[in-house]
């Protein structure tokens, strides 16, 4: 981990107090992840979302996103970035991760709570996100997903 | 993010974590759990009363050393989850999987 993480603040064009849009690309190392998830979760200390749902809803389903995109979409892959843009408003937080990949079949993901995937190490990654956010969307490619946070 | 062991008076080994348990560190947290292993440890306690946030990764690498340790005829039990912690493992019904307490000290007691 060498790149410094360059995160750029903006005001959103709608103007509003607690409207603002964030961007920022991450080097496709896993080392990145947990100091890319405190760079974006220290912009949220007062306003939209709870403290709580701060510390532990986003921080824990934008460290997934990360990873995955990561992982299995740049596959680790150095010349390859993953973009994040997080547009707050005064209802809502929409992040959006984005990789370099082919994208995958998110229904094609099985359920990692099944008896027989219960003591798997890997593959609960989608299903912790699920339940952390308000809603979950993808890109048409599958390689772009869109996390939203309900303010509260 | 720095994980701490101390071995209690009975020869359980505590291991603390400070911060998150995610994909960039949660190797680090392995190896030393896995060397105490191989120094003769049979007995683990997490202890998760200064964490943060655990992302699908530090749940899997749990899993993984629970196995290990079972293994070995030890046991790895957890303590300290807070609220959120607690419902994550119960959604992905790692809740069954794990001896959990509300404390390291009951953990201790219990063994």
């Amino acid at each position: 981990m060498t790149t410094p993480l360059r995160l750029d603040v903006r005001r959103s064009a709608r103007g509003g107090e607690s409207d603002f849009e964030l961007s920022l690309d991450v080097p496709s190392d896993l080392g990145y992840v947990g100091p890319a998830v405190e760079l974006i979760a220290q912009r949220f200390t007062r306003g939209v979302l709870s403290p709580r749902r701060v510390r532990f809803n986003l921080r824990t389903a934008l460290a997934e996103a990360l990873a995955n995109a990561i992982a299995y979409g740049n596959r680790h892959d150095p010349r390859r970035v993953v973009h994040v843009r997080v547009e707050a408003g005064r209802d809502a937080v929409h992040i959006h991760v984005t990789d370099a990949g082919q994208g995958f079949d998110p229904a094609a993901v099985p359920d990692p709570t099944l008896p027989g995937r219960l003591e798997r190490e890997d593959g609960r990654g989608l299903f912790v996100l699920r339940s952390l956010v308000d809603h979950v969307a993808f890109s048409a490619a599958g390689n772009s997903i869109c996390l939203t946070l309900r303010a509260g | 993010m720095t994980f701490s062991l101390t071995k209690s008076k009975n020869g359980v080994v505590v291991v603390g974590v400070d911060g998150q348990l995610i994909v960039g560190n949660r190797q680090d947290l392995k190896q030393k759990v896995l060397d105490a292993l191989e120094a003769g440890a049979r007995k683990f306690v997490i202890d998760f009363t200064k964490t943060g946030y655990i992302d699908s990764s530090g749940l899997g690498v749990l899993v993984s050393l629970s196995k290990k340790i079972r293994e070995q005829g030890g046991d790895l039990r957890l303590a300290g989850l807070n609220e959120d912690l607690q419902t994550l493992f119960e959604l992905t019904k790692l809740d069954t999987l794990f001896s959990i307490t509300s404390t390291p000290a009951e953990a201790l007691a219990a063994f």
